[in-house]
This record gives structure tokens, sequence and C-alpha cells, in this order.
């Protein structure tokens, strides 16, 4: 079970008193203390974990974050950000004896700058609406993960949200110019802006990915870039999921980056299939989905070249779209493969490892291995040109042990990821849900470096405690921390 | 100091009582505010660790040169899609440095405004930080959010917070070939509009310079099929006469404006790399050019400006007034003007306060490279 930083009695006790204080620093009516009104916000996308919040408190300017996170630091109370709280690994999830500080109200736009190929927003409007707002003029904000309706840009830097295009067109880190950011104690830092290199460390990379644990962001540069004139797919059904590796590796030996590539096992074809109807292979064992973007005669020439080498790698069956709507519908399947998934088992469990996409047939393989030991089934998703492996477990929450099992299942697989050279988590971020594995992939010494630069920026560990790092001493102890597959050394030591 | 073995560098610092100045090749020595410190000479972790191709994927020794790293790539067809720049014009030294230093400096060529810096590359890094400790952050994966990102908080800096023995880097294919459109253009104001008209359309341009009497520089890359197409695309939309260099004229003016051996100067003349917004570049150019005489070139559709003065004249603050909210680092000057200059732009408060924090988060006790960026840090 999921073990969060114990809380503070005193604090708790003081919660009427500290509500008061904080409708002294926001509009009154943006301070939520009933228990009804709460309820909304004891988890995000990660829902096998709840937590109902001590307060939230919904901000509208810089000044008023500013002054809350003074607050929160003055008198030691924990503070975790919120964004559209759309998190599949828990780095939104409330504390019992924490404010949540919601970034709802930073929903807009405050500049597109056409000319110098960017815009200024502020960080709770969604992902969409950016490249909603420049398409009128040809451009669009690259990153596009899976949930960019929903989605903020704040919790998209946080998070450094990845989507379908980052081989080609890179995370969130290669799509951001600049952040304006408050610390715990309240001040506030400007990195970068419309120029394209920081001023000395690059700390706008640092705060990206951090999880909301060294900085609230309060404003985001992103760069925007003019759309490509055009886009085709390719639909390959292989016999193999070792002959849809090689097709990948094949395409990228030949000097091809695709807008997209994306693979699918058997089971995610059969599910996406049941659900959408597009006419996806089902005797394929897996199904490569690739799209080339750009000039017209470049797509159409590098979709012979894909086509070609998907041959040569066995290709069963292989469609191309000569249409929009052909190709929409290519990708139909694959982004409703979660929902598909979750039509044909009860609960699903999403996993997010990262490795290098020579291992896939071996990681598959020791999958299937796996889904056996643990007596579950798995779907395999696959942003197969980065190595981005989303393996779906399928449970059903309601049967004694399963959700147990199935966590025990994902704990191993990405293991595995680890143990071949991947990483624990390619795009959906540590969280909670990874955090006791992090021992697995960094050695006390690179745990301990990575809570000194915690330390750098929040001291008392107050900002977002609990996510990422499986125990944190206080910065003035910090010396040697023993961490092992999430066992403490001293569980009888206050944690916070 | 010169370590062979990442435990005998992590032994060397941890017993250390006095701070180090590190060193690749030594190319850059001349970047930066001087470092007064014993050498510690990483020269030995130059090997190729590992190159997978079709992964994307080179694993070397921090200190494997770029010409060689380059060399090993090409006969792929791969790059480092940055394209790090050969200084070693500009700084007199005997070769273009190493890739750990390209990381240091986060050293980024023409390409930067398509492709990013090196800080958009690294994926991986291992050394010591300043109390011997070693250090493994990133891995040898393209996609991975897991922990801090310390390889690119690594980027661009100086060497002040660990001392590195390997990295690894995405590495992207090589464009078939390239053309460049030059445009004859008699001002920065038409140039960086033409620019910002040519980044701002689908022909996908992926460098754009401006060269006083040479003009407008627009680079396309790719296959050939799709370059030609593309040129022609974008010759009509400019309205605008225009020669075309084919593949060896067109690499051989980006080399020049990428090593910025296209900036008209001096060898003793104090050189500028001033980053701003790609519109603000012809305000800034208008405002020196009333203060003092300078030669300068503009690189990154306006975001880049390398600017060269006399090198008995100090106009740091008027380069910075006029650079701001961008910002200026003082690139090149003598060791003397160094040693005095606020070299690297001021922080504000705050800023340089974290920035401290974050310093002595790797390297507490200041043992690597003191004083190589801020005095103080």
């Amino acid at each position: 079970m999921l073990v969060m930083p114990a809380s503070d009695r005193q604090v708790l006790a003081r919660r009427a008193e500290i509500a008061g204080a904080l409708r002294q620093l926001v509009a009154p009516s943006h301070v939520i203390d009933s228990p009804v009104a709460l309820k909304p916000y004891e988890s995000d996308g990660l829902t096998a974990y709840k937590q109902v919040p001590m307060l939230v408190v919904l901000p509208q300017t810089v000044a008023e974050v500013s002054a809350i996170l003074a607050y929160a630091h003055a008198e030691g109370i924990k503070v975790v950000p919120r964004g559209a709280g759309t998190s599949l690994s828990g780095g939104a999830l409330p504390l019992e004896d924490g404010i949540l500080l919601g970034m709802a109200k930073f929903n807009r736009i405050l500049e597109t700058d056409f000319e110098n190929r960017c815009c200024v927003v502020q960080p709770g409007v969604t992902n969409l609406a950016i490249t909603k707002a420049v398409e009128t003029r040809g451009f669009y904000y690259a990153p596009d993960p899976s949930s960019q309706i929903a989605c903020t840009i704040g919790g998209n830097v946080a998070e450094n949200s990845g989507g379908v295009h980052c081989l080609k067109y890179g995370l969130t880190t290669n799509n951001i110019l600049g952040l304006e950011m408050v610390l715990i104690t309240g001040e506030v830092i400007r990195l970068g802006g419309k120029h394209m290199d920081s001023e000395a460390y690059d700390l706008l990379a640092l705060m990206t990915g951090s999880e909301g644990l060294l900085g609230v962001i309060t404003e985001v540069t992103v760069r925007i870039i003019p759309k490509p004139e055009t886009a085709r797919a390719l639909l390959i059904g292989f016999p193999s999921s070792t002959a849809a590796g090689q097709c990948v590796a094949d395409i990228i030996s030949q000097g091809i980056i695709p807008g997209g590539m994306e693979m699918m096992d058997k089971p995610a074809i059969h599910a996406a299939e049941a659900f959408v109807k597009v006419g996806y292979p089902l005797e394929a064992e897996a199904l490569l989905i690739v799209e080339l973007d750009g000039p017209q005669a470049e797509v159409d020439q590098l979709i012979a070249r894909v086509e070609k080498i998907a041959r040569a790698n066995h290709a069963q069956s292989l469609r191309i779209s000569n249409t929009e709507a052909e190709r929409l519908a290519f990708w139909a399947g694959r982004k409703a493969a979660f929902p598909a998934v979750g039509r044909i088992s009860p609960d699903y469990m999403c996993m997010d490892g990262t490795i290098p996409r020579k291992k896939l047939p071996e990681v598959l393989e020791g999958m299937a291995a796996l889904s056996r030991k643990h007596r579950l089934g798995v779907a395999n998703v696959f942003h197969a040109g980065d190595g981005n492996l989303h393996p779906l477990i399928l449970f059903d929450a309601n049967t004694e042990g399963e959700l147990q099992r199935a966590e025990e299942f994902g704990a191993d697989i990405l293991r595995l990821c680890v143990k071949v050279g991947g990483v624990l988590t390619g795009e959906h971020g540590v969280g909670v849900e990874k955090r006791d594995l992090m021992g697995e992939m960094f050695s006390e010494t690179d745990l301990g470096q990575q809570l000194r630069i915690k330390c750098a920026f929040d001291t008392q560990n107050l900002l977002n405690p609990g996510k990422v790092f499986p125990v944190l001493h206080r910065c003035a102890e910090m010396g040697k921390m023993i961490v092992h597959g999430g066992n403490l050394a001293h569980p009888d030591l206050p944690r916070f | 100091m010169k370590p062979k073995s990442l435990a005998e560098l992590a032994e060397g610092v941890a017993g250390a009582r006095a701070p180090f100045a590190l060193q690749g090749a030594g190319s850059k020595r001349g970047l930066g505010r001087p470092v007064v410190a014993e050498l510690l000479d990483l020269s030995a972790f130059n090997a190729v660790i590992a190159y997978e191709p079709e992964e994307l994927i080179l694993e070397c020794g921090a200190a494997a040169r770029l010409k060689d790293v380059q060399g090993l790539l090409n006969k792929q067809g791969q790059m480092l899609a940055f394209e790090p720049p050969d200084f070693s014009a500009l700084f007199s030294s005997k070769h273009a440095g190493t890739l750990g230093g390209a990381l240091m400096c986060n050293l980024a060529g023409p390409r930067r405004l398509k492709a990013g810096a090196a800080r958009d590359h690294v994926l991986g890094a291992t050394g010591v930080n300043g109390t011997g400790e070693i250090i493994k952050a990133g891995a040898r994966v393209v996609k991975n959010v897991t922990g801090y990102d310390v390889p690119r908080l690594l980027a661009g800096s100086h060497g002040t917070l660990m001392a590195l023995t390997s990295v690894i880097f995405k590495v992207m294919p090589r464009p078939e070939t390239e053309n460049t459109l030059l445009v004859p253009c008699g001002n920065e104001a038409s140039a960086v509009a033409l620019m910002a008209k040519a980044l701002g359309s689908s022909c996908e341009v992926s460098a754009a310079a401006y060269v006083p009497g040479q003009g407008v520089a627009l680079r396309l890359e790719g296959i050939d099929v799709s370059v030609a197409y593309r040129r022609a695309k974008l010759a009509t939309l400019l309205e605008a006469e225009s020669q075309v260099l084919e593949a060896k004229a067109s690499a051989s003016l980006w080399q020049a404006v990428r090593d910025v051996t296209a900036l008209p100067c001096q060898p003793s003349d104090c050189i500028w790399r001033i980053s701003v917004a790609p519109q603000h570049a012809p305000q800034v150019i208008a405002a020196l050019r009333q203060q003092f005489a300078f030669t300068f070139i503009i690189d990154w559709g306006g975001g880049l400006i390398w600017l060269a003065h006399n090198e008995n004249q100090d106009h740091a603050a008027a380069i910075r007034a006029a650079a701001s909210p961008g910002h200026a680092t003082l690139f090149r000057a003598s060791e003397a003007t160094r040693a005095t200059a606020q070299v690297f732009q001021p922080l504000p408060p705050a800023l340089a306060a974290l920035t401290q924090r974050v310093k002595q988060a790797f390297d507490q006790k200041g043992q690597f490279n003191p004083g190589r960026m801020y005095p103080e840090l």
C-alpha cells in the first residue's frame, strides 16, 4: 500500500484558521473547505489512489500564488499544485494535511506572437487550446499528449509530457522557451523568454519534468511551428513483433524520421478493432502505423520507401492512406486503444516504461511470462519510434486480490524495462505510482544528488512531498540514504 | 590531476584540498572568466562506448573529440543535429573540442531554430560531483522522465557542477542534401522580416541568417525532391531576387556562420554573443549603432547576434541594456578583460541566489571551476 508522508496533527487542528488566513489572501469563494466541494479533488488521472485534501485554494494572480506559498512556507504547511488533474502517475494526489493549489483560473492565452513564433500562456490553458489559438495562421504547438483536450500546459511542463509525435518534434522540454514560476518562499522567478538560450544554468530544463516539487509555474512561453503541408500514414500488419520491430529499426537506419510511429500487439489490435471497426488486420501479431508529414513531394516519396522496407520485413498486410479520412481512420483504433481495452476488461492499469527498441521482442516475451505468473492479461501499445511502451494490465478490482496482483505485475514490468537498459517512465512521470521503484534505477548517491536539488528549491520539503522520491530526510540531515525497492531502512523515523 | 578511470577521478576529487580547473581538450579556455586552480585533465575519457545507429544513440567519453565523433556518425549517414560549432578559429585553439565540452557550453549551430541546442539532444551523463560522488543520470533511451532532468541541467554549466566522464546523445539522420537561397538585403530590419516570413511558412527552413554584405541566407535540407520543391515554393513566397547555393557552397556558407568566421573582425576584438527574441534584433543593432562602432552577423532568424568591437572599449552596459529582456555573453576577450568583466549575463537577485543553491547541491565546497561563470559561483 502507498505510504504518504505522515500527517501533521498540529496543521490539521488549525484547518479552520488556515482557511481563514487564505481567505485574506484570495477572494473568499476561491478557498474550498466543505467536504462535498473538496471531494472532486481527491484524485487525479490515477484513480487507484484517493485522498481528500485539507483545503483547496484557487488563486487568480501571480501575486496571490506568491502570497499563498509564502504563507504556507512561514507556517510549515504542505502544498500540492494541480493543473487539470489528468496525471497518470498520481502527481497531483492531495495530502490530508496539505493545501491543494488549483491553477485552473490561470486560463488565459496572454499573447500569440507569430513573428517570433511563440505564445505566452497561463499554465491552466489546455494543450489543445494553444494549437486552436494559432492554427488559423498555419501554426501549431507540437507536443500532443493523448489527454490534450483536457491537460494543461502547466501540467505538461511539470511532467515533460510527450505524445505520438515526439520522436520528430520533441518533448515539452524541447518546445518551451520561457517560464515564470513561484518558489515555496513566494519569490517569483523568470527563466528564459522569447529568446532561445538560457542565461546561466538551464533551470528551464530542470523545471520541466520536476513534477511540481520545485516551484509553481505561473506562465509559460511555448514555441509554435508551422503546420506540415500534408500528412499520410501506412497501416502495416506483421506476423511477429520481431518483424515489426525490425521494420522500425530499418526505417530509422535509412534516415527516415516519421512524424509518428506506433505499434500495437494482438490483444490491443483486437480490442481496438472491436471498438472502432476501421478494418485493422485481425490476423496480425503486430500492427504498425507509420505517419509521414511534410511537403507533399517528400511525403509521397517517403511513403514509397517505407512501403518497400515493410515488404522486405514480411508485412502481411499494408494500406496507405490516400485521403485525410483514411489517415484518421488508421489512427482511430490506436487513439481509442485505452477505452477499447476498458471495454474488454472491468479495470486496466496503464504502465509507461521506455526500453531500447531492439529489446522489444525480449521484453514482450518477458511480459508474456509475467502475465502467466500473475495470471492477468496484458495488451501493449508502443510509441515504437522512441521505445516508449504502454502495457495495459487487465484486471477486475472487484475480485479479491486482483488489484494487488496487477500492481505487482506492473512493478515487475518496470523492473524488466530497467533490466534491459530502459527506464521506469517515458512520459507519465514518477508521481506516487513509481516512486517506490526509484531505487531499482538509481543508486543511493544518484537519489541523494536529486534530493539535494530539491533542497536547493525547497528546504522544508513542503512542495508536493511524497511524490517522485521514496523517502525524504530533512535537507539539513542529508547524507547517505538507504533506499532499495522502496524498503525503508528505518520505518519508525518520521518522514515528511 | 589526470585521472584514468571514474574511480580514480572520484577518489581524487573526494580527497582534494583545493579546487580544480576542469579541462577536456582545452579548446575553449578562452571562454568564461579565468579560473586559477589546479588543472583537472579529463582528456583520458575519450572512448566511444556505444554507437547504435538504429537506436539513434551515441554514448562516449566526455572528452571524445567532436571531429572523431562526427566522422564516426558521418559513416552511418547520421549527425549531431544541433550542429556544434568549431570555435578553434575564434579562440585560436588547435581543435574543435569535445562532446562533453559542447554540452558544458550548450553549443548550437544554425539548426538551433529547428533542432535545438546540445541541451535538446543530451540523454545521459556520468561523472563526479564536487564531493567526489559518482553520479549517473539519464539512460540510453530517447524518452525518459524518471527523476529530475540532470543531464539537461548540466548543459551550459561550464564545468561548475560536475566533472563529466561520459555522455549519451541522441543522434539523427543526416539530410541527404541541402540548398541555400541567398537573398540580397541591405539592412537588418528587412532581413529579419524576410527571415520571419520564410520561417513562418511550411517550407521547413532549417537555418536563417543575415550576413551584412551577402544578404539573407535560408537553408533547406532533406531529400532531393523535397528540397527542390521547397526551393521553388520559397522563392515564390519571398517575391525577391535570389541566388541558389547548391550543396557544397551551401555547406561552406553555413560553416562560416556556425563557426562565426563569417563575422569580420580583428583577432584582438571583443566578441559578444547576444540572445534575443528574433524580432528584437534590428532594435538592438540600431540602438548600439548610435553608441559605438562594431561588426555583426545575425543567425537563428534574428535570435542570435554575433557582435565584434575593438578590444580597448567597454560596452557591456550598453549591450546588455539593448538586449534586455534577452541576454549577452562576452564570448571572447583578453584574459585580463575576462578577469574583471561580467562575462555572463548578471542575474536578478532571487535567480542568482537560486543558481548558487543549485551549485551547492552539486559542489558544496566549490571544487569545480570556481569563478568561471560568476565570481561567487
